[in-house]
Parts: structure tokens; C-alpha cells; sequence
């Protein structure tokens, strides 16, 4: 006597490792779906820029006639926006991280300020740039200034700093700690003897990723009123400058078709930008990340 | 008694030179004691200083809460606050009579919002099953780190492509589509919110213990089953929080809807028309030269303060999905 009808249980599970392998199929595609956009992205972006990535491109100002547009401005004007967004906000993420990590005890204050920190993660940028237009342009009179940019940059990006650098300062394990305290070290003493250098690498990845967001966000930039067309090079703090996005952002939005070269070429250079600082991150993190 | 007392000066200093060392480490902790105090101090400082830095990013959220509210509230003396609500037409540029009713830019918001999520739930979820279902370890870590540069990509840099292939592209199948419209800059955002989702998503179904799906396979499913009816499920609240919050980005994604959703907003839903967005026009505000002070110039504060509590509202959505709903194992 039979009790299983093998052949039916064979069909019945063919049927469905059938389905098994189509869907397969289907999440994978999904997946190819967004390498596909990419590829095609960066394949447009280089054919039609790489053309115009000649010399006189990184030497000239912008300009109304594609052929003179160049992106010193900008490319110039990036770099010091990331003189003044580095230094605070990395000094300011990595204090509050500290703070939150090895002094903050439970209570509503503390639960408060991680809770706000979850939230400004969440306000978009353009936001940002309406802060930064009242308190730093207009309140503080810094005008449209590399400080005044920097300064909003710098609120923009500290909740990504402060969160990548609480994981790296967690991840430093409490014996060494322990073993600090038992030599006789401070709390204090801890932090900066012990715990700040093992995870330097870890804060140093995080907060190099997060400026590179800075770098290619454009709508606080644009809200402050940071010009786009610049005939020189910021000598100080204050004086006004152009970035690369906003310089992307002003040859983008120009009507001929002369300027989709000349952007894709600004695209490329700030990509080539982002694709340094990244390989900077990995490098640390491959190089000097210790395990426990 | 001379002699005594020179022998014991003697002996006391070749005493004192044997234990040199140890008199300096005695000397040293005196310093070290005297010292203490400055130690102290600087023990007791710290917690002070850094708990000041931390108070920074509860300054910003204040700041941007109490300027978003100062200047909305000027804005309002001028404009009705049900006007502003319910009014289905804006024309701040309108020589004779501006109209602020903010429907239409919420309109080509959502607008762009819906077709984000059309694109990228989808396929995200898709991507976030294959990579933590399916993919073996090789696969996953070449596909993680595509997906997390495709996130770092600018939203510049994804506007110029809406505008000058996506929109150009889909004009071939759509003759009527304008050259500003909500489908491709909807689409491109839902491109950019994609590894968001995939990622988030991800993470949640990798977090539902393997026991279970073990369990699930010895009872004879296959792994589609697996995955659409016990891992799925199971991580439901973290894949919900990710659309929650992949929402929130694509409310307030600034540039593509700049650069290719154009500056005309209308109360409808159509999709293939030039379209204006909250945060577009703020961009276009800003980029032009409203005077200062005028009405204009504080519209922008209160289509950002409508903005900021839409994504708000968003953020806490998200929380409470993700705390409320999440199982425990």
C-alpha cells in the first residue's frame, strides 16, 4: 500500500522549483537594474564630457560662450569649502559622539539630543540652505561667503559624522578601556590615550564619506545664494566664491546644447573629486582598521 | 656628637643617593599630587565642553524650527492661512494679484513622490531578496558596494541625466511629454532612493535568525517560498521604515526635480506636463532675486516650513513602524 503518490509529489515540486528559479530570474534582473542605470550613467557622462577635459578647462573661469567655460572657480572654490567643512564639523561630530558614547548617562536630556540628532538626519538639505540664508548670511552678516557655505555644510553633514563616529568609538572594546583605568589613567586620559586612536580609522572613513556628500550637494549652496559666474579666486574666508555643483547646476540649466558637453565635463571632474576622497576612506579603513 | 651626627649625615646621604630613584618617584607624586587639582579640573571641564558641542545639533534643529516659524509667521501676515492651505492656484510672480495657495506645488510633490515609489519599492524589495536570499557571499560583495556608489552619486548629477537622456529617452515612447515633466524626474528619483530601500531592506531580512529559515526549508519549501512567506514577512516593519524613509528623501530631493521638473505649478495629475515642487521652488526663489523682505522672499520660509513637517511627519512614521511592529526573537 502507498500512502505518498510519488509521481504527483514529484510534479507538484517541479511545478514549484520552477517558480523558484523564474523569480530568481526576476530578482536578480531587478537587481542588474540599478548596475544597468549606472552603467549607463557614467557611460553617457564620460563620452560626452571626456572631450572637453583639456587644459584651458581647469584654467578658465566660467563663461556665457561654452568653448571659454572653464572650472578653476569652481574646482578652486570646492576645495576651500572643504578647508572650513572638514575642521568643524569633524571637531564638532566627534565631540558629540564622544560625549554621547563614554559620558552621556541615561536621562532625558541625553535621550533628547540623540533623538534630535536622529531627526535633523532626516531634514532635507534644502532646509539646510533656509537655515544658513537667516542665521549665517543674513543674521550673522557673513554674506554669501565661504564661511557662511561652510558653516551650513558643516550643520548638514553632522548627524552623518556623529553617527559613523559613535559606531567607531563603540566599537573599541570596553577591556582596553578597563585595562586603561586599571593603570591608573583617567576617564579622560582613556578617551584620548586609548580610545580615540584605535578608532580613528573608523571616524576618519565615516567623516571622509560624509564630506563627500558635501561636496556634490548643490540645494543649500543654491538657497544662500552662493553666485555661480566668478572672475577670481577666494582669497579669504569671506570672500565669495562658486562650487562644482553650482557650477554644474548653472551649465545644466543653459539652453544650448554646447553646455551638455561642458556639464558632463563638470560632472566628470567632480566625480574624479568623489572617487579620490572615497579611495582616501578605503585606504584608511584597509590600512589602519585594527580588529579586536 | 660631632663625629655621630657627621656619620649619620654620611649615612643619610649614601642612603639618599642608593634610593635616588625611589626619593625622584616620591618627588613625583608630590608634583603628581599637586598637580591633581589641574587634573581635576580638567576631568571635570570635559563633560562640560563636549556636552556644549553636542548641544550644537539641538542649536540647528531649534534654529531651523525657529527660523522656519519667525518667518512663516511674517508670511502669514500678509497671506491668509487658509488661503494658504486650501488655495489651489500660485502665482507669487503675478504682477496684479499673487496667489500662494501651496496645493499645487504639494500636487507636483507628490506627483514625483508616487512615481519614485512606483519605481524603486518594486525593485528594491526585488534587489534586497536577491542580495540576502540568493546571492552568494561573491555576488553580494561585488553588487553591495555598485549599490552604495549608485547612492553617492550627487542629485546633480542624476538631474542632468533626467533631463538630457531620461526625459529624451522616454519622449520617443510619449510624444506628448514636455521637456519639463514629473514622469522622468519621478523616475530618476526613484533610481536615487532605490539603494535606500535595497539596503534597508536588506538589512532586515538578514537579521531574521537563520533558524527559521531552516525550519521552513526541512518542512520542504523552496526558497522563493521561504522568502515571500516567512522572511518577508518576518522583517515587514524594517522593509516598511526603509519606504517610510525613502519617502521622506524623495519629498525633499532638491535638484532633480530642479533641473528637470520645470517651474509651473498646477493642481492636477498629469504627469507629462512641466510641474513645480516644494523644493524647486524654493531653488527657484532663491536662484533668482526676490528682495529681500518681500512676500516672495518669505514664501520660500513657508513652502520649506510645509516641507520640513512633511518630511517630519515621515521620519516619525518611520520610527514608530520600526519600533512598534519589529519582532523580537
Amino acid at each position: 500500500m502507498r500512502y505518498v503518490n510519488h509521481e504527483a509529489v514529484v510534479k507538484k515540486m517541479n511545478k514549484r522549483l520552477i517558480v523558484n528559479r523564474i523569480f530568481k530570474t526576476i530578482f536578480f534582473a531587478a537587481t542588474l537594474f540599478a548596475l544597468l542605470v549606472l552603467g549607463v550613467l557614467f557611460y553617457r557622462i564620460i563620452s560626452q564630457g571626456v572631450g572637453y577635459l583639456t587644459p584651458e578647462f581647469f584654467q578658465n573661469f566660467g563663461s556665457r560662450i561654452p568653448e571659454k567655460a572653464g572650472i578653476k572657480a569652481a574646482l578652486i572654490g570646492s576645495i576651500w569649502l572643504m578647508c572650513v567643512v572638514a575642521p568643524v564639523s569633524i571637531i564638532l561630530g566627534v565631540g558629540t559622539a564622544i560625549y554621547l558614547e563614554e559620558y552621556a548617562t541615561k536621562n532625558k536630556l541625553n535621550d533628547f539630543i540623540r533623538m534630535n540628532i536622529s531627526n535633523l538626519a532626516g531634514v532635507p538639505s534644502v532646509v539646510f540652505g533656509l537655515l544658513g540664508l537667516t542665521i549665517f548670511v543674513r543674521a550673522l552678516a557673513l554674506g554669501n561667503s565661504v564661511l557662511a557655505a561652510g558653516f551650513t555644510m558643516s550643520l548638514l553633514i553632522l548627524p552623518v559624522i556623529i553617527v559613523g563616529a559613535q559606531e567607531a568609538i563603540r566599537a573599541v572594546p570596553q577591556d582596553v578601556r578597563e585595562a586603561s583605568y586599571g593603570m591608573g589613567a583617567t576617564k579622560w586620559q582613556t578617551i584620548i590615550n586609548i580610545v580615540l586612536p584605535s578608532a580613528i580609522p573608523g571616524i576618519l572613513t565615516g567623516a571622509i564619506l560624509a564630506l563627500s556628500r558635501a561636496v556634490g550637494e548643490t540645494a543649500p549652496l543654491v538657497v544662500i545664494g552662493i553666485p555661480v559666474i566668478v572672475h577670481f579666486l577666494p582669497d579669504n574666508l569671506l570672500s565669495q566664491f562658486t562650487a562644482l555643483p553650482m557650477q554644474i547646476y548653472d551649465w545644466a540649466k543653459r539652453p544650448q546644447e554646447a553646455f551638455q558637453y561642458v556639464s558632463s565635463a563638470g560632472i566628470l571632474v567632480l566625480m574624479i573629486f568623489l572617487l579620490i576622497m572615497n579611495s582616501i576612506a578605503i585606504f584608511i579603513r584597509n590600512k589602519f582598521q585594527k580588529r579586536y | 656628637m660631632l663625629l655621630i651626627s657627621c656619620v649619620m649625615v654620611k649615612g643619610g646621604f649614601t642612603v639618599g643617593q642608593k634610593h635616588s630613584a625611589q626619593k625622584l618617584s616620591v618627588q613625583e607624586l608630590i608634583q603628581k599630587s599637586s598637580g591633581k587639582k589641574k587634573k581635576k579640573l580638567i576631568e571635570k571641564m570635559i563633560p562640560i565642553i563636549l556636552l556644549l558641542i553636542a548641544s550644537v545639533s539641538v542649536l540647528t534643529t531649534f534654529g531651523i524650527v525657529g527660523t522656519l516659524i519667525v518667518e512663516t509667521v511674517i508670511f502669514f501676515k500678509e497671506v491668509k492661512v487658509t488661503e494658504f492651505i486650501f488655495g489651489t492656484e500660485w502665482f507669487p510672480f503675478a504682477n496684479t494679484e499673487q496667489l500662494f495657495g501651496i496645493l499645487p506645488l504639494i500636487a507636483g510633490t507628490l506627483k514625483v513622490t508616487a512615481i519614485a515609489v512606483v519605481v524603486a519599492v518594486p525593485f528594491g524589495i526585488a534587489s534586497a531578496i536577491f542580495l540576502s536570499e540568493y546571492a552568494s557571499d561573491k555576488s553580494r560583495r561585488i553588487i553591495k558596494p555598485i549599490l552604495e556608489v549608485l547612492a553617492g552619486v550627487p542629485t546633480i548629477v542624476y538631474g542632468f541625466f533626467a533631463l538630457t537622456f531620461v526625459t529624451p529617452l522616454l519622449q520617443q515612447f510619449i510624444p506628448d511629454l514636455k521637456i519639463f515633466n514629473a514622469l522622468s524626474p519621478g523616475i530618476v528619483v526613484g533610481v536615487m532612493i532605490l539603494p535606500m530601500i535595497a539596503s534597508l531592506s536588506e538589512d532586515a531580512m538578514s537579521s531574521v535568525p537563520n533558524s527559521i529559515r531552516e525550519g521552513a526549508l526541512a518542512m520542504g519549501s523552496t526558497k522563493l517560498e521561504v522568502a515571500l512567506k516567512v522572511v518577508l514577512p518576518a522583517a515587514l516593519s524594517g522593509i516598511m521604515a526603509s519606504i517610510v524613509l525613502a519617502v521622506s528623501r524623495a519629498i525633499g530631493e532638491t535638484m532633480i526635480v530642479s533641473l528637470a521638473g520645470g517651474s509651473t505649478p498646477k493642481f492636477d495629475f498629469n504627469v507629462t506636463e512641466s510641474i513645480q515642487t516644494m523644493t524647486a521652488y524654493i531653488v527657484q526663489v532663491s536662484s533668482g532675486d526676490a528682495g529681500y523682505g518681500t512676500t516672495i522672499y518669505y514664501s520660500i520660509y513657508a513652502v520649506g516650513f510645509t516641507l520640513f513637517l512633511f518630511t517630519l511627519l515621515m521620519n516619525y512614521l518611520a520610527h514608530v513602524i520600526s519600533k512598534k511592529y519589529r519582532e523580537e526573537y
